[in-house]
């Protein structure tokens, strides 16, 4: 004990003394953990992207809905739709006013309260298969269009480090804060009582799955049970033996190289998402001995016409590798199981 | 008078029950035509017509009279037999598989510890593999000294283990409106439940020296494609969050954010940002996308709660549950979860018929705070309709509501923190279905 606490100084000394000459004298010495190094003003540009409501952390840069427009139309267009409406994918325009009505829709246009919000999202995260692809001049044009679209700021509009934080949202008084939900010792809105006996007069179903919906859409949900002690059955459920015999392992490789490069965003191989159906891709190409190498520069380059107006976004990414082993494998007809 | 008829649900017969089978029925026949071809339908039924009751007493199973395989030294699978027991998405749910999710199969768990296997999992911009040794950890801000930490770092910190939920805030949400999904996996499966280890956040805030006068919230910022954010309150930040790299006794796994992740205990699932790789102090709220377009609350005004972090007590039965057949009358053990995100569960009560009468559960220990609890009940059934239902009490005292009470607060817009009692239907045939009673 003593002599623990005779050296315990000395030892705190040393730590200081050794952190003069380092960059952190009074915050390491404290903990002493002697973990961790500074990070770089260099470094940390590098990832300080996040922009505040104030504006803090929006990049020089500048662009105008015009600029917006065409690159939306070669990046975005194809999810989102033309016009910011398809709302298979979150929809980015229209429904403004709408919130407080009886049907509302709840889009970028319509419920964000911040522009700022707007630039940070497309900056990190936008377009969805190949994210940080951006440049700020292209994000400041992206999300010019985008507000156009729901008509916030007209179609002269350029936006900038200044005049993005300035961009009156019309949903910018709509968030409010409710204390009750932020802090673990918050209280409720909700006011339930515990009564035990004689609760309720009749009990009356009010809602339940209309006959045939989770044969639909869900299948056999009973394999979705533990064959023992599920109650669904005493004895050995059939998809035992079924699934002792059947040897189907991982995917084939080209699905997980599809799923690695982003086309599974908007491709399947048996139905059309944004882009055609491998199946589909596969029967169309059937003995074209050039499919391989059409469908290579294809895919590198983008393009629209040949399964419809919607463009498919250049795929630069991948690499030529991974495309050639994905494009064998979408053209054996792209099966996710042998 | 004659004894009511019984009325049993679909029994498949244990073959000791009843007669041996010999073969396959017509339709199982089929299905394996289907599933195996030819190959393996001659050899299921041979291997069947001869097995099943040469394996049960009074005969000895060939199991016991040759030797198993050898000792497996790599990482354990489950059982062949538990083959089914998976993560499951939700199908139509999403339109890519990116940003997306799949549920926790809670209908075939025990205990409150969920396989981290078969955690749920949600992204936003798919599962990202993270070389661990080139991932790094920010820290910046309202700092004294901005820091970048190694895993190994992390690691290194004075750490804890603690058992905790994390439920995605919309966990439920598909049932804020109406029913529209048939079993407890979908209704409740965005859930789990893991024992994690890591580093107190406020360890790593002393160790950059957050400035104590400024400091209000924190950006935490995944490494993914997403670079998925939210904001921390500092008060959460300091009491008891932590910096995870722990789960279950192992490292995380890779959809739950391996090789670090945030825990905030008792909020909204996404604020336990994955593949964490900034945080930044601050002394505003970060406004992100994920805390104004999603995971904020339409009320029925038109007006948006946002920051909503805290996940309110709730309940559910697991087993029997929608999807389940009871086989017969008789005995049955009611089982399932409760949890809040403000402490503990002080009580969970359990109603047969719609909530007309409650009786209290019994409760599993541990009983800890912001953590799955396990109860139970006897029940015996006798053949009449029946509508399960729990209902918990958390160590505040707030009671768990039903779907009227939650929705004549709440409303039907937003599709956030739906806490309302479940229940589920027994038909006489033995048949249990999701519904909602009023
Ligand atoms: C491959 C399809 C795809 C492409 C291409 C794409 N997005 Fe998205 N976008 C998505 C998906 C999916 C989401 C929702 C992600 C999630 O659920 O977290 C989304 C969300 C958004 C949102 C947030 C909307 C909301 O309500 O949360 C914005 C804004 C957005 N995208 C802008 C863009 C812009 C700008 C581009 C072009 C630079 C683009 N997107 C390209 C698929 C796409
Ligand atoms: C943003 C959505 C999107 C992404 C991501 C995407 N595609 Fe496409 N893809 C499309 C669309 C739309 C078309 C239809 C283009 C047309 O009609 O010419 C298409 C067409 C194709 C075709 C058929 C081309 C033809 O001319 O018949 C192939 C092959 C293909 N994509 C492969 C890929 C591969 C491989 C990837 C990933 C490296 C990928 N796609 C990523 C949207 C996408």
């Amino acid at each position: 004990m003593s002599k623990w606490l005779e050296f315990m100084p000395r030892a705190l000394l040393a730590t200081q003394i050794v952190l003069v000459f380092g960059f952190t004298p009074q915050v390491t010495a404290a903990t002493g953990y002697g973990l961790g190094r500074p990070a770089t003003p260099a470094e940390i540009a590098g990832w300080d992207i996040d922009v505040r409501p104030d504006g803090q952390g929006l990049p020089p840069g500048r662009g105008s809905v015009a600029e917006g427009e065409k690159i939306y139309g070669e990046k975005c267009a194809s999810c989102h739709g033309d016009f910011g409406d398809n709302p298979q994918y979150a929809q980015l325009a229209g429904g403004v006013g709408s919130l407080a009505g009886s049907s509302p829709v709840w889009t970028v246009g319509s419920a964000l309260n911040n522009a700022t919000t707007l630039f940070d999202y497309i900056n990190r995260a936008m377009p969805f298969p190949n994210p940080k692809s951006l440049t700020p001049d292209e994000v400041y044009a992206l999300s010019a269009y985008i507000l156009n679209l729901s008509n916030i700021v007209p179609a002269d509009a350029v936006l900038d480090q200044k005049t993005l934080p300035q961009v009156k949202m019309p949903n910018r008084d709509g968030f409010i804060l409710f204390p009750g939900l932020m802090t673990a010792h918050g209280k409720s809105d909700i006011h339930a009582v515990a009564c035990m006996h004689d609760c309720v007069k009749q009990v009356k179903v009010i809602s339940e799955l209309p006959a045939g919906f989770t044969e639909k859409f869900f299948g056999d949900i009973s394999q979705e049970f533990r064959g023992l002690n599920t109650m669904n059955q005493t004895g050995e459920p059939q998809w035992v033996r079924v699934a002792l015999n059947d040897s189907s392992a991982a995917p084939p490789s080209g699905y997980a190289l599809a799923q690695k490069n982003g086309c599974t965003a908007c491709h399947a191989t048996d139905h059309k998402i944004v882009g055609p159906a491998y199946r589909d891709v596969a029967a169309k190409y059937q003995g074209d001995a050039q499919a391989l190498e059409k469908l290579k520069a294809k895919v590198r380059k983008g393009g629209a016409g040949v399964w419809g107006e919607v463009p498919m976004p250049p795929q630069t990414q991948v690499s030529d590798g991974d495309l050639d082993a994905i494009l064998k494998w979408v053209l054996s007809g792209g099966a996710t199981t042998p | 008078m004659s004894e009511p008829k019984p009325r049993y649900g679909r029994i498949v017969l244990a073959p000791e029950d009843f007669l041996p089978t010999r073969g396959l029925s017509r339709r199982a026949f089929f299905d394996l035509l289907a599933a195996g071809g030819a190959a393996a339908v001659s050899a299921a039924v041979a291997g069947r017509a001869q097995a099943d009751d040469a394996n049960l007493p009074p005969h000895v199973p060939p199991w016991s009279k040759r030797l198993g395989a050898p000792v497996n030294a790599a990482y354990g699978q489950p059982s062949p037999y538990e083959r089914n027991i998976i993560r499951r998405e939700d199908p139509g749910l999403t339109p890519t598989r990116e940003a997306s999710v799949v549920f926790t199969p809670l209908q075939n768990l025990f205990g409150i510890i969920t396989p981290s296997g078969l955690h749920f999992e949600r992204d936003h911009g798919g599962r990202p593999d993270i070389n661990p040794y080139e991932h790094r950890l920010m820290i910046h801000g309202l700092v004294r000294q901005p820091k970048i930490y190694t895993v190994e770092d992390i690691l290194r910190f004075p750490s804890v283990s603690r058992i905790h939920f994390i439920e995605c805030g919309a966990n439920s949400a598909m049932e804020v409106r109406n029913v529209s999904v048939p079993t407890v996996q979908y209704t409740h499966g965005m859930l789990g439940c893991s024992e994690f280890t890591g580093v107190l956040l406020s360890t790593l805030l002393d160790d950059v020296g957050y400035d104590k006068k400024r400091a209000r919230f924190i950006l935490a910022e995944g490494a993914d494609a997403a670079s998925l954010t939210r904001t921390i309150p500092i008060e959460a930040a300091l009491d008891d969050a932590m910096v995870v790299y722990g789960q279950n006794g192992e490292m995380l796994r890779p959809e739950n954010g391996y090789p670090l992740r945030l825990l905030v205990p008792g909020f909204q699932g996404i604020s336990n940002v994955k593949w964490l790789r900034r945080l930044k102090v601050g002394d505003q709220p970060f406004n992100t996308r994920e805390e104004t377009l999603h995971y904020s609350d339409l009320m029925p005004d038109g007006k948006t709660r946002q920051y909503t972090w805290i996940q309110e007590a709730k309940s559910v039965i697991t087993s029997p549950s929608g999807g389940q057949q009871l086989l017969d009358r008789g005995y049955y053990q009611i089982t399932g979860l409760a949890w809040s995100g403000r402490g503990k569960i002080r009580r969970v009560d359990v109603s047969t018929d719609g909530g007309r009468n409650w009786h209290p559960a019994r409760l599993q220990d541990p009983i800890l705070s912001k953590a799955l609890t396990r109860f139970r009940f006897d029940w015996h059934w006798d053949g009449s309709p029946a509508l399960l239902q729990s209902r918990c009490i958390d160590e505040t005292g707030y009671v768990q509501p039903t779907v009227t009470q939650w929705r004549a607060v709440r409303g039907t817009r937003s599709i956030y923190h739906y806490n309302a009692i479940q229940t589920w239907k027994v038909d006489p045939d033995g048949k249990v279905s999701n519904v909602q009673v009023a």
